[in-house]
């Protein structure tokens, strides 16, 4: 009937020659044609295994199985002539006994898990709120005391959060300033009031994207960055080691990057600034015919002096946020990599979400003061 | 086809590093062959050579009697199917559970129904000593010896002819290396195992392995513990004469 068993039927006796290899590879179409013996439900069977040519593990598993389900429907099962070489294989599956199967957990159903995250969302939030207070501590002793400053760490810090990110934040910029003016133009030209293009590009460039753009940017470079490293250095036990060596990880780790990135935040806001504008004039030159002289001007005229104030003053609390969920995520890593992998995404989520919620509370603020 | 691996001539670089250089090895089968070797000296390497992780700069390399450097990727994925390999921390897959991990090899190869492929696994999660509830769990729940032994049931979920094991015990205490040992003796002996095992632990080649092989000065000696303590290397001579080098051959001669 099949390559692997010839059954044939005598004096009452199922006798089935095993032939072939019977190995995980042809465990697919055994355990086909050992389930179809017994559906037979025979009442005396006898496994002749001489002309076997090799069995492993699948193939005695599927032997043995057989054997104990007819056993159980009442039969009488005999293997016979099993080569002494393939003794032991046979011995080990039979004394692992009927394999056990467990169940894969059951997935919480859609309320539990909303309900779960709700709950897990909420303990972050108190172990945020616990973590700010470490780091202000921290912060308010080494005002009081700069020498304990890591200097080194902090201009490091410094480059790579700053120096290295003009390249993307400045082509960016530039880049929005451009689409910004030429959208601009387009709608108000049909008014005829095309010169307000540059009204548009300055409030919008000046109080929101500028600073906006490069948090998001600075979190997704540096705020990824920085969990990456604290989170690998905790999967090597390095902040175990540092605390045993009497060193704050919060000092050594947290404070340097959020001094420097409190510092590159405001200048790469204003680089962004200046290269917005920059993409604007550019726009504005080519498709409305304002040139430099007139754009700059315009600037001058129509904003108060002020406007730039608005976007660079929310920078330090920008990067501060970056700091803070960077490094938070960075020290939550349990020994694995996996967990810096997940938690490198959620900061930089986290960080950016922070962000926005941030600067439309600073709006409302703002518009509260009526500026 | 007597030798499960045979190497002749072996030269592996790193840059303008030479790890091994004219490195010959018959593996024979059914064996268990320890390689030893100090820090640095390229054991991992020579492993992950024979396995095709690394390009030898020169040199043949024979598996199971096929030339594994030569080989189409198609008569190379056959190839694999034949061998099993145990990394050094299990190299569980993370985000699967124990069960997944070992029907990895299962699904990649073959096409079994899903039923017999979790009985395949729970057969093999009970060979290797794991206890039943160990498969719907993640590696990230296990202790270290528990990945190993869910490592070792990959390995083995083809059945292969030939497994390579590194540093198996290293990272257990000392019980638990010793069951596991135990365990491998166990399967090498039922399952007909050639077993090529890379290890730093003195108690393991003295207690499981029929040859041992030494990389010094970038080849390979091979002979049985007693054949090298005559070898007068002098970092075979400090290796196996060495204080815990005694210590094992006390420990396994007491053990008879």
């Amino acid at each position: 009937m099949t390559s692997l068993l010839a059954a044939e039927e005598a004096g009452g006796v199922l006798r089935l020659a095993a032939r072939g290899r019977w190995t995980v590879a042809a465990a697919a179409e055994l355990d086909r044609v050992l389930r179809a013996i017994e559906a037979r439900a025979p009442r005396r069977v006898s496994f002749d295994l001489a002309a076997l040519e090799a069995i492993d593990t699948a193939g005695a598993w599927l032997l043995l199985r057989t054997r104990d389900r007819l056993g159980a429907l009442g039969a009488e099962v005999r293997i016979e002539r099993l080569a002494p070489d393939y003794g032991p294989l046979v011995r080990q599956v039979e004394e692992g006994g009927a394999p056990v199967m467990v169940p894969a957990k059951k997935r919480p159903g859609v309320i539990a898990d909303f309900g779960e995250s709700i709950e897990e969302m909420a303990k972050k939030a108190v172990n945020l709120v616990g973590f700010v207070g470490l780091v202000s501590e921290a912060v308010w002793r080494t005002v009081r005391q700069p020498s304990r400053l890591r200097w080194t760490s902090f201009v490091s810090h410094m480059e790579k959060t700053g120096v290295d990110a003009l390249p993307i934040v400045g082509l960016l910029s530039f880049l929005i300033g451009l689409v910004f003016a030429y959208q601009g133009a387009d709608q108000l030209r049909q008014f005829g009031a095309e010169i307000y293009t540059v009204n548009l590009l300055g409030v919008s460039i000046l109080r929101e994207l500028g600073v906006l753009l490069t948090a998001v940017l600075v979190a997704g470079r540096s705020g990824s960055a920085f969990t990456a490293q604290i989170g690998t250095m905790k999967v090597n036990e390095e902040i175990d080691a540092m605390r045993t060596l009497g060193l704050d990880p919060i000092e050594v780790l947290v404070l340097p990057r959020l001094f420097a990135l409190a510092i590159t935040l405001p200048l790469l806001t204003f680089y962004a600034n200046v290269m917005g504008l920059f993409g604007g004039a550019v726009m504005s030159y080519f498709e409305l015919g304002i040139g430099f002289p007139t754009f700059l001007r315009q600037l001058k005229w129509f904003l108060p002096g002020w406007t730039f104030w608005l976007g660079v003053l929310k920078a330090p609390f920008f990067a501060a946020i970056i700091v803070v969920c960077g490094c938070y995520e960075g020290l939550r890593a349990a020994r694995s990599a996996e967990s810096v992998g997940r938690l490198t995404t959620t900061s930089v989520v986290e960080a950016i979400f922070l962000v926005i919620v941030v600067d439309a509370a600073f709006s409302i603020v703002f518009s509260v003061l009526r500026i | 086809m007597d030798d499960a691996i045979r190497i002749r001539g072996l030269v592996t670089r790193f840059g303008d590093k030479t790890i091994h250089d004219g490195l010959d090895l018959d593996v024979r089968r059914g064996e268990v062959l320890g390689v030893v070797g100090g820090s640095g000296s390229g054991k991992s390497v020579l492993l992950r050579t024979i396995i095709g992780l690394n390009r030898a700069a020169a040199g043949r390399i024979e598996v199971l009697g096929e030339e594994v450097t030569r080989l189409s990727p198609e008569e190379l994925r056959r190839i694999e199917m034949r061998w099993g390999v145990l990394f050094q921390d299990g190299a569980l897959f993370s985000s699967l559970t124990v069960t997944q991990n070992i029907q990895v090899p299962l699904k990649e190869h073959l096409d079994l129904p899903q039923r017999l492929m979790d009985e395949i696994a729970a057969i093999k999660i009970a060979m290797v000593g794991l206890p039943p509830d160990a498969g719907a769990k993640m590696p990230s729940e296990l202790s270290g010896g528990m990945r190993k032994r869910a490592g070792l049931a990959r390995a083995l979920a083809l059945d292969p002819e030939l497994l390579f094991l590194d540093e198996p015990t290293s990272g257990l205490d000392p019980i638990g290396a010793a069951e596991f040992d135990a365990l491998l003796r166990d399967m090498q002996r039922s399952l007909r195992l050639t077993v090529f095992m890379v290890t730093h632990d003195l108690d393991s080649l003295f207690g499981i392995c029929d040859r041992v092989a030494a990389l010094v000065d970038k080849r390979l000696k091979i002979g049985t513990i007693a054949e090298l303590m005559r070898d007068p290397h002098p970092w075979i001579q400090a290796y196996f004469a060495g204080p815990r080098g005694r210590a094992a051959a006390a420990g396994s001669a007491a053990a008879g």
